[in-house]
Formats: C-alpha cells, structure tokens, sequence
C-alpha cells in the first residue's frame, strides 16, 4: 500500500508527497475524511491529486492513501434507470446516507450487490468460449443484458447454472479454475475492446424532421449541438434521449442545472417509448453531475458515461449517448490545468484540449464487438456545446467542429422568435448523407437525397430574397421568386418547426417526414407549372391549401397527409381551369 | 464532521503583501479555507480566509483589504474552522454586513445554528420540481417569462434602467395564488450605492413589508473582498428560513457584476490565468454554487426563488457576466434602453427573456387554461411587428400591406398597453384580458397558436355578443 501525505491544497487539486510507486489517474483516498481523488501528475515522489468532493477543511500533513486501481465503474445488470453523480455513485443512496444535501466522503456501490437476477445460461458446459461471448442472459426489465466473457478471459466452460444469483456470485467457471461474475469492472479512461470499427451506414431515427430529413446523424456517428443559452439545447438533447431509436440511452448532465435534472427524473419514467411500449427510464442510465458539484467529478463524469456506454455496446445493443454540456465538461480541464499551471492554450484551455476531445469523441462508432458469433452494436454520441456569448469561434466549439460528423448550430435569432428547434438549416451540416443513402432507399424512400437537395437549394435561395426584400421591399420581386419565398416560409413553419411538447407533433416518423415534405414540394412544382399557364400566385395561395398544409404536423396518420397530394393536384388544376 | 482544533495557532509571520492577498509563512495544520483572523499592528481586527497552503505557506484573503497590515507587528490567528455565519429567524427585519455581522446598531442575534456559509449541493434526486405560479403583477413577467417558485431568474439591466424598480415592485407584489403569507426575502446588496440600498429599505418600509426582510449589506464603499462572501452568507441565512422554518424565500442579489469584479481581483491577484476579459476561467462554477442554491426539496415546504440583478456593461448581453449567469440560471428577464427612451416602464425586452420553468407553472389549475396560447400569440405577433418596424425603416410604410400596418400598430400598442403598466398591480386575469384586447386588433384568422376553442371562449368579440 502506498501512503503519502498531503504538501499543497489548491481548490479541487491536492499537491501530495511520499508517493513513489504511484501510477498515473490511480484513485487516491485523501485525508481523513477519505475524499475520493485521482491522480494526474506524477512528479518524483510528488504525486498531484484532483479531488473529486470538496476540500474545504483538508490540512497540509493529512494522510493519503492510494487504492492502486485505475477511476472504474461497475458494469452489469442494474446499471438501466439508474442515476449517479460523476463518479458512479447512485444518487438515491446518497440522499439515504446524507440526506438532501451531498456531504463528503460517501462510498456506495455502483450497483446494487445484494439484488438476485435470474440468470439463464445459453452457453453450455464444455464450450469453449473467448471473451466476449455470451454466456448467457438475464432480464433488466425488457432489456435482454447479455452476461459476457470479460476481456482478456476465454476457456472452456466447467460448471454453468441457471438460477438467481447476486453480481459477485460466480455464474460459471471455466477449466482453469477462472470464476466469472455477472459484475465487470472496468477503468474508465480506456476505451473498452471490439474487434472491428465499421462505417456508420445506418440512420439513427430520432423523429425529428430537422435532424432525420435535413441534417442526419447515423447510428454510430458523433454530432455535437452548439448555441448561446436558451436556444433550446438541452431541449434538443432531452427530445432526443427520448425518441432515438436505440435500446438504451445514457444522459450525463454535466455542469448544467440541477432542475434541469429533476425534470428528466420526473418525466422519463412517465414517457412511453414509442417502439417498445416501455417507460423511457427503463432504458436510460442518468448521469448528473449539476454546476454546483465537484469540477474534477464533472471531468470524470463524461467518461463514466462513455464507459457504460460501451458495456452496452459490447452486448450488441445501439446506444445513444447525450453529453449536455461538453464545454463544463471542457471547463473543467481548464480549470485543472490552471491550478496545474500549466501553460495554457487558447483562452486558457490546456493545450491537450482537441486531444481529449478527440479521444472523447472516437470512442463512438458502429463496431464488430467482440465474441464469436460477430454481433453488431452502436454508439452515437451527441454533444452540446455551450460557446461564450454565442460565439462559435471559440476553442471547444472548433475542436470539435473537427471531429464531430453532424453540426447542428443552434441559432439565437431563430430562437428569439421561438423557432424550434433552432437550427439554423444554412449553417448546420452533415457529414453522413451519402454513406446512410442506401439506407433511405432500402427503406423505400427513393428520392430522399433529391427532396434534401432541392430543399435545401430553395431554403439557401430564400437566403438572397431575403437580401433584396430588405433592401427594396417585397414587392419589387417577381412572381415565381414570391413563389419560393412562400414555399420556403411553408418549409420553414410547417416543416422544420417541430413542437417539443405536443403530443403528436413531438415525434415525427420517418414517413410522415417523408410525405410532409413531399407534399410542400408538390405544392412548389403544382404552382410553378399553374403559374407557368399563366394562373396569378395570389389565386394559388387564396385556396384553402395553405391552412391544410399547415395542420400535416397534428395529423397522426400518414394517409391523411399523403392524400393531401392529390388534393393539391386537384384544386391547383381547378384554379386553372377557371381561368 | 472534523473537531475544530483546541490549538488555536496564532504566528506574526506575514511574508508578502499583495493586493487583498497575505502569505503568511513557517504555518503547521492549517485547514483549506478555514477562517482567519488577522490583528494589525493598531489593533483593528480583520477576517480572512486561507485560499492555498503548502507545507509552511498559506495565502489568505483579506475581507477588509490589506491596508495597515504589516509584516513586522501584524498578528494572524488560524482558527481553525470554515467560513460560518449565524442563523436565526430572528434575522428577519434586520441588516446585517457582508459577512453576517448586525449594522444596524442592534444587539447581536441570538443563533439558532452556526451554519458554513459555503453550503452544499442539493442532490439532484432530492429537489422538486419547481411547479407554484408567482404573481409578480408585472403584465409581461407573468404572462411571457412567468416566475415560478424555487426558481432562478435573473434580471439583466443596463446602467440607468430602472431594474431596481421593478425588482422592488416583484418584491411588494409577488404573490402565490391561493396562498397565505408565509414568505420572507432576503436582500443582498453587493457593491451599489448607499442611496440604490436605501431605495429598497424605503419601499420595503412603505409597504411594510419590512419585518419580513433580511439586508445583508456591502455596499460600493464597502470592502470589495467581502463581497465573496456576501451572497454565500445571505444564501445559507436564506437555506435555513426555507428548510428549516419552511417559508418561501425570495433572494434579490444586485449587483452581480460587482461580485464578479471581486472575484476578478482576487483571481488576478493571485496571478491566476485569466479566461474571458480576465475573470478566472472557473467563474462558471463560482457562479452556479450561488445561483444553484434556489430550488425546492422533496418533503420540505419552504422554498428560494432567486432573482439576481445584473448591470450588463455597455449593454452588451454577450459580456462574460451576463452570459454565464445565463447558462446557469432559468431563463433571464431584459431591460432595454431602447424601450426605456420610449417610455415603456417597465421597459422589459419581450424577445430575448425567457423563462425555461414556465410551463411548469401555468396552465388550468394554476393560471387559466389559454395562458400558452396567448403567450405564444403575443409573442410572435410583437416579434413579426418589431421586425416590420425594422422593414418601415427602410422602404417606408407604403410599401407595407394592410395587414402588415395592423402587425405594426399591434407592435406600438403592445408596448404601451401591455408592457407599460408603471405601479400598477395587475392579476393574472387582467394581464391576459389586455392580451386579448390586443389580440383583437388582428383578424380572427392571424391568431394561428390559440385553438379555436379559446377563441370563442374569451375573444372579446365573442364575449360582448
């Protein structure tokens, strides 16, 4: 064991001495309160400390002892709607142990070790099996958790039960005597092991038209929201948590609002996922790690997070990864690095910032797990970010702009005048329309690509009307370009808005997406060819089409908004009759 | 918890001076951040709080400024316990300074506990969700950015606006429907004028509400240093009335700029790196232990709602100040110059404010069942009339169609019905009755975000008929 002493205290970073043997990001108890720490320097026999709990009242000369294990987390069954703060402790325990306050020096279970789960075993006595494999599954409420072969285990197969056991207790041992346990420990700075990292080829639906149609984010891929505050990220991250088509979803909320957490807590466990029937919480694991708490925690709270994540992953399953907010998240370096004094970057943040986020960020991906059968699982992970007064220029927001396969810039004009979601459809981009094309044709939406295209190529004109609206007025402009700005305000209004809240309008399949804009853009080529033959716009836009088009949103069949086609057709071509 | 030491370790050691920083060398079983006294040569006695030690070395911050100390004859004690204050509901109706200390001239109070002023984080798990309707009696807080209890909601001002107006007018006014008068506020002052705290103590005398505040005063010729610890007093005093006497606390914190300045000064005299426009780059969580310590706790009564003033410099929303709060706070409300020079009073900017708990707290039951809509009416309307104003600028009214001149009317005759409103206390019903009134200047067709049912409900063209 080793035990050292404390020399220096400095915020959240504790400067220790007596350390030799010490290795990097070992967990260190410090002082007599045993406040969890980590180390992140090691300098002689200097080892520098941050502490994930509040110092206050730490002395020079305390002890500090150091575990000699790497920061990890407990994976198995149990994990699903839980909460935990940074470091994996869960929340409900900490208000049995301290009531509604957090105090120091607390150390619960990650997940719960007296609880039985029936086991049932799919591998069988004299298999042989390499890490990864399944040995068999238990039920973590709809949710098949697969028991694996731990990495770097494999043999041939003793003794395998069936039966209710506890996480610690030994559901199968292998020839050499090796025990293995439902529970996995796992460090959480390295990334946990696959066998092949593949092209995100898959779109991850998440029912929402400005994300889904315009601006997709595939299963696998990264995608990171930036915007000033109050432009709707946390909103945008929550709607996704609820509606994307993944088995499991982990929300870390790091350095944001403690309300903000309360009403995930009281709301998911009321939502119903829409393919599953399910409560939404039983598929999510919640990580809050609140403004007011411990920064060094909120550091370790993204990888926590991550690492679950991948347990996940690893069994085969799609996962979805919120993280709301990476710049706290990012601030926090900053802040360590400081009271390192380090040399620091731009605006302060340590020159190592585009590493760890980069490192952050690939650990998403679509992977071969490991395991003989060559099971496919996901990890997507969506990042907000938080950039000072708006400003995307700043180092986060760039850094990740880099890594990051979908940009979804929020816009605090659009949210002004509550646009939402705000994303500015001129600025945001994806990386992944071509690689998910053949996914959207698979899927029998042929000409998606061409809709996008022409959507977008009228969205951008929009853009210079606008231009010359502003400078000589809306009436100096010719009849087809008054033409494009009412599709586009059509667009804009009755397709790109997307109400959080209302109850059908809150999730948007895939092929009401599809026909609502195929709709819009009949609209657009019906009056283009009307006012080809010489029918006068105002004629058009006086039929009843407008109101009708505006309320596709509150429809909940799609037939009723694929008929609205043939009404357009109709009534267009009795207008020019008519005439 | 630790036992405070018996040893009470006193030393003359001061080695370096610098700003509001003392080293104090050759120092054995200091405590990080424990408390400081300080004695100067003359025998004025000052606090301080250790900011970092190594092995014989501490830094101290000095509440009072370092003026007069030297390092010959200056005495520093270590007491050995963390920043406290003591707490007691006999607080209410008194005046205390920065750090907890009565200046009222009055005896000291009787404590009822000696709490650390730094506090702790709620556990996530263990708030409630904010859900009461405050009426403020302010038209446009109540029907667009309404406040809800255990929230926090900042307002943004700039210099010569007449925030602390309204915030005094939230403060007379503030009542939750239904309910009897279990409430309490706590004022904290942070460097502003003795005649801007007295403006309060004035208002709060008038209407008597007096017996029912708490002043924790540092004002602009206070020391500056003190102001760290000022809202940190204020807010455990603030923790204790609302969960251990159960009352609804209502915390109005002017001015954070000036708190912020401090912790400016205090990062720069600790050679610090600087981040934004030198404040520290951890002010985001500085910031978030104060504002984050509103809220509502499962199975306690009592509640802290906060409302910060804060004087953006040069108006400019985008300031490292004003845009940290806002990403930690619940919304914000906006004063404008632009209105103020119209005559709006209050001249509150509908478009940028917000209020993220709103929902929470309007609706059947709470407020009335149209409130949404109507908000949401009022509020497109006046933004699509504020952008025509900008439109009129350019090519003239003329060029506008008849439609678009009744949106620009609409826009005018919002701000002078609905936002004006001076010191008039308006029910909820009545701010949305002059919503609708307005609303009827518009075609029944253009008011697209109320379901018809409201419509033919309260649209005053339905109601005389």
């Amino acid at each position: 064991m080793i035990a050292g002493i404390i020399s220096r205290i400095s915020g959240p970073v504790v400067l220790t001495e007596r350390m030799k043997g010490s290795k990097m990001y070992d967990v260190v108890k410090v002082g007599t309160e045993d406040l969890n720490g980590e180390i992140i320097r090691l300098d002689g026999d200097q080892a520098v400390v941050q502490v994930y709990e509040d110092t206050s009242g730490l002395k020079v000369g305390e002890k500090v002892i150091n575990t000699e294990t790497p920061l990890s987390v407990e994976l198995g069954p149990g994990l699903l709607s839980s909460i935990y703060d940074g470091i994996q402790r869960p929340l409900p325990l900490l208000v049995e142990r301290s009531g509604s306050f957090i105090s120091r020096g607390i150390s619960v279970p990650g997940i719960n070790k007296e609880k039985k789960w029936d086991f049932v075993a799919i591998a069988k006595i004299g298999d042989k099996v390499v890490e990864g494999d399944i040995l068999g599954t238990v039920k973590e409420y709809h949710i098949e958790h697969k028991i694996m072969v731990p990495p770097h285990v494999s043999g041939t197969i003793r003794e395998i039960r069936n039966g209710a056991f506890t996480v610690e207790e030994p559901i199968c041992i292998l020839e050499d005597n090796t025990p293995i346990i439902m529970m996995q420990k796992w460090p959480v700075r390295r990334g946990r092991p696959y066998r092949i990292k593949q092209d995100p080829q898959l779109l991850l639906v998440t029912g929402q038209r400005i994300f889904d149609t315009m601006f997709p984010v595939a299963k696998g891929g990264t995608a990171m929201i930036p915007g000033g505050f109050g432009t709707g990220k946390t909103v945008a991250e929550q709607t996704l948590a609820k509606w994307s088509d993944t088995q499991i979803v982990v929300y870390i909320g790091c350095g944001e609002r403690g309300n903000e957490m309360t009403d995930v807590l009281s709301e998911f466990p009321e939502l119903v996922d829409p393919r599953t029937k399910m409560p939404l919480m039983q598929r999510t694991i919640l990580i809050a790690n609140t403004s007011n708490m411990p920064v060094a925690a909120r550091e370790a709270s993204i990888y926590t997070g991550i690492t679950m994540a991948e347990y996940y992953r690893d069994m085969g399953f799609d996962v979805a990864l919120m993280a709301d907010s990476t710049s706290r998240w990012g601030e926090a370096l900053r802040e360590v690095s400081g009271r390192l004094e380090e040399m620091p970057g731009e605006e302060g943040y340590p020159a190592y910032l585009a590493t760890r986020l980069a490192a952050f960020y690939e650990r998403a991906g679509r992977v071969v797990c490991l395991g003989s059968d060559g099971r496919f699982g996901s990890i997507t992970i969506v990042g907000a970010v938080s950039p000072p007064g708006g400003d995307f220029s700043e180092p986060i927001t760039q850094n990740t702009l880099r890594i990051a396969g979908t940009f979804w810039a929020l816009d605090t004009s659009l949210a002004y005048r509550r646009h939402f979601p705000s994303v500015n459809w001129i600025k945001s981009y994806s990386l992944y329309l071509d690689s998910i094309e053949d996914w959207f044709v698979q899927n029998g939406f042929n000409d998606w690509k061409e809709m996008r295209d022409v959507t977008m190529y009228l969205l951008q004109k929009e853009v210079e009307l606008q231009e010359i609206v502003q400078l000589v007025g809306p009436d100096a402009l010719p009849e087809s370009e008054k033409a494009i700005l009412e599709v586009t305000r059509m667009i804009r209004e009755d397709f790109l808005q997307q109400s959080a809240y209302h109850e059908i309008d809150s999730f948007c399949p895939l092929d009401k997406q599809y026909w609502m804009l195929k709709v819009i853009l009949n609209f657009y080529e019906r009056t283009g060819e009307a006012m080809n033959k010489g029918v006068a716009l105002n004629k058009i836009l006086k039929l009843p089409l407008k109101a009708e088009i505006g309320r596709m949103k509150e429809l909940r069949e799609v037939d009723a908004v694929r008929s609205l086609i043939g009404e357009i057709d109709k009534k267009i071509a009795a207008v020019e009759v008519e005439r | 918890m630790k036992q405070p030491s018996l040893l009470v370790k006193e030393c003359k050691t001061v080695s370096y001076v610098s700003g509001p920083l003392i080293f104090v060398q050759s120092v054995k079983g200091v405590m990080y951040g424990e408390i400081v006294r300080i004695t100067l040569p003359n025998g004025v006695e000052r606090t301080g709080q250790v900011l970092d030690i190594s092995k014989d070395l501490a830094v101290v911050q000095v509440f009072e400024g370092t003026s007069g100390i030297d390092a010959m004859e200056t005495r520093v004690r270590f007491t050995g316990e963390p920043p406290k204050v003591d707490v007691s509901i006999d607080m209410l109706g008194r005046i205390f300074n920065g750090v907890g200390k009565p200046r009222d001239g009055g005896p000291d109070v009787v404590q009822e506990a000696s709490l650390d002023i730094n506090g702790m984080p709620i556990n996530p798990y263990a708030r409630d969700k904010p859900a009461d309707f405050i009426q403020t009696g302010v038209s446009v807080i109540d029907a667009l950015t309404t406040l809800v209890r255990g929230q926090k909601l900042p307002i943004f001002t700039g210099s010569g606006l007449p925030a602390n107006k309204l915030a005094a007018q939230i403060a007379r006014q503030a009542k939750v429907l239904g309910e009897g008068e279990n409430f309490a506020v706590v004022f904290v002052a942070m460097g502003i004028t003795y005649k801007e705290a007295s403006f309060f103590m004035k208002d709060f005398e008038k209407t008597g509400a007096l017996e029912r505040v708490v002043f924790f005063m540092n004002l602009a010729d206070d020391p500056t240093i003190e102001r760290l610890a000022t809202p940190r007093c204020a807010l455990t005093v603030a923790e204790f009335l609302a969960f251990t006497h159960n009352l609804h606390v209502l915390v109005i914190l002017t001015d954070m700029i000036n708190y912020c300045e401090a912790l400016r000064e205090i990062s720069t005299a600790r050679e610090e790196v600087p981040g934004r426009r030198g404040y520290p780059g951890y002010m985001y969580t500085d910031l978030a232990t104060i504002y984050e310590r509103a809220g509502r706790i499962k199975g306690k009564t009592g509640s802290i709602t906060q409302l910060p003033i804060l004087t953006m410099p040069d108006d400019d929303i985008t300031h490292p100040v004003p845009d940290l709060t806002g990403y930690i706070t619940e919304g914000q409300i906006v004063l404008s110059r632009d209105l103020f020079r119209r005559g709006a009073d209050p001249p509150i900017d509908v478009l940028p404010c917000l209020s993220r708990l709103m929902n929470l707290g309007i609706g059947p039951g709470k407020t009335r069942e149209d409130h949404r809509n109507v908000a949401d009416q009022l509020y497109a309307s006046y933004a699509y009339g504020r952008d025509l104003r900008r439109l009129v600028a350019i090519v003239g009214e003329e060029a506008l169609t008849e439609l678009d001149k009744i949106y620009l009317k609409f826009a005018d005759e919002f701000e002078k019905k609905f936002i004006t409103q001076g010191d008039e206390d308006r029910s909820i019903e009545r701010t949305l009755e002059i919503g609708w009134d307005l609303m009827s200047m518009l075609p029944e067709d253009e008011l697209k975000r109320i379901k018809r049912e409201f419509i033919s409900k309260y649209h005053p063209a339905y109601k005389k008929g």
